[in-house]
C-alpha cells in the first residue's frame, strides 16, 4: 500500500523554476505551453492491510503539518 | 546577558553568532538540537545554515526538533528569539512568525552586502538603531524571498511588524535593491507580541570592521538594551 502526495506551489507564489522551464520549452518550439508549475512528488510506503480511511486521515495530517507548507503550497493525496 | 545559540546538523553560522555576542561582552553558548531544555537564558538565536540539509523545505525538519519545542515555550513566556537566515526560515515554518521564504526570484544564491532600512525602532531588536541609519550587512541565501498572503501582509503593516526592508545606499526602497523578490522588500519581521524576530541578512557577519561592517552589532545591542531595561523594570 502506498500514499502518493503531489505538492504544487500556490498560484500567488512566485515560481521562478516553472517560469524558466516554460521559457526553455517555448525556445524549443513547444508553442502550446501556457504555464509550467514545478512541485514535489512524495511516495510513502504503508504496511499491507493498513486501514485506508485511517491512512488517509494520518497522511493528510502529515501533509498539512510537515510534507507541505499550506502558506505557499497545495497538495493532492492518493492512497493506492 | 546570556544568549543561547541553537545548533542543528548543518547549522553554519552558529560559531559566528557566538563570536559576535561575545565581542559585545556577553555570554553565548551553543545548545544542541536534541536538547529539550534551554537552561538559564535571556535570548535565543536561531542561526543560519542549512539545518537538516534543507531537506523537504528550508527549516521544515528543524521545526520539529526537541530544542524547538523548548524555544516555542520560551517565546510563549515572552522570551526574546532572533532567527537569522535559516533561523528565520525555521521560525516561519514553526508558525512563530507569519509568512514563508521561497526561492529567490532569479534562482541564484546571493552572497553579497546589501543595505537595510529599519522601518521601526519600536522593537527589542531595533531600539538602538539610530533613526535614518542605513545598515550595511551581508546576505547569503538561495531561498530568502519573503511571501505572505495579502491578509497576513496587511496585518504585518497595520501592527508595525516589518522591521527591515532592502533599500539602496540612500534608503530608497527600490526593486533593484531587492535581492530576492521579497514582497514589499521585506528583509525581516517580528511577531505581533514583538518578542520573536527573523531576518534574512546576517548581523553576526557584520560585527567588526575587519569583516567590512560593524552595523550588525546594532541589532545585538538593541536586544541587550531591551533585556537590561526589562531587568531594571523587574528589579523596581
Amino acid at each position: 500500500m502506498k500514499a502518493k502526495i503531489i505538492i504544487t506551489p500556490k498560484k500567488a507564489v512566485l515560481d521562478p523554476q516553472g517560469k524558466t522551464v516554460q521559457s526553455a520549452l517555448e525556445h524549443m518550439g513547444y508553442r502550446d505551453v501556457t504555464g509550467v508549475h514545478i512541485g514535489k512528488y512524495i511516495e510513502i510506503d504503508l504496511a499491507p492491510g493498513t486501514d485506508r480511511n485511517a491512512a488517509q486521515q494520518a497522511i493528510n495530517d502529515a501533509a498539512h503539518k510537515l510534507l507541505s507548507n499550506p502558506i505557499i503550497e497545495d497538495y493532492r493525496l492518493e492512497i493506492e | 546577558m546570556n544568549f543561547a545559540v541553537l545548533q542543528f546538523p548543518a547549522s553554519n553560522c552558529d560559531q559566528d553568532a557566538v563570536h559576535a555576542i561575545q565581542l559585545l561582552g556577553h555570554s553565548a553558548r551553543l545548545v544542541w538540537h536534541k536538547d529539550t531544555a534551554l537552561g538559564d537564558v535571556d535570548c535565543v538565536v536561531v542561526p543560519g545554515g542549512f539545518s537538516y540539509g534543507d531537506y523537504l523545505r528550508c527549516g521544515a525538519i528543524a521545526r520539529f526538533s526537541p530544542v524547538m519545542q523548548a524555544v516555542k515555550q520560551f517565546a510563549d513566556n515572552g522570551g526574546l528569539v532572533l532567527g537569522v537566515c535559516n533561523g528565520f526560515q525555521v521560525l516561519t515554518e514553526a508558525g512563530m512568525l507569519p509568512g514563508a521564504l521561497v526561492r529567490n526570484r532569479d534562482l541564484q544564491f546571493h552572497c553579497e552586502f546589501i543595505f537595510l532600512k529599519t522601518v521601526t525602532t519600536d522593537s527589542p531588536f531595533t531600539n538602538r538603531i539610530p533613526a535614518g541609519k542605513i545598515l550595511r550587512v551581508p546576505i547569503a541565501h538561495g531561498e530568502g524571498c519573503y511571501f505572505a498572503e495579502e491578509e497576513a501582509l496587511a496585518k504585518l503593516k497595520a501592527n508595525n511588524q516589518i522591521l527591515w526592508q532592502y533599500c539602496d545606499a540612500t534608503g530608497n526602497i527600490t526593486d533593484s535593491s531587492n535581492p530576492n523578490g521579497a514582497l514589499l522588500n521585506i528583509a525581516g519581521i517580528c511577531n505581533e507580541r514583538r518578542n520573536v524576530a527573523g531576518l534574512m541578512p546576517h548581523p553576526e557577519r557584520a560585527c567588526e570592521p575587519l569583516l567590512g561592517s560593524a552595523d550588525g552589532n546594532l541589532i545585538f545591542e538593541s536586544i541587550v538594551a531591551s533585556l537590561q531595561n526589562n531587568s531594571v523594570a523587574k528589579a523596581a
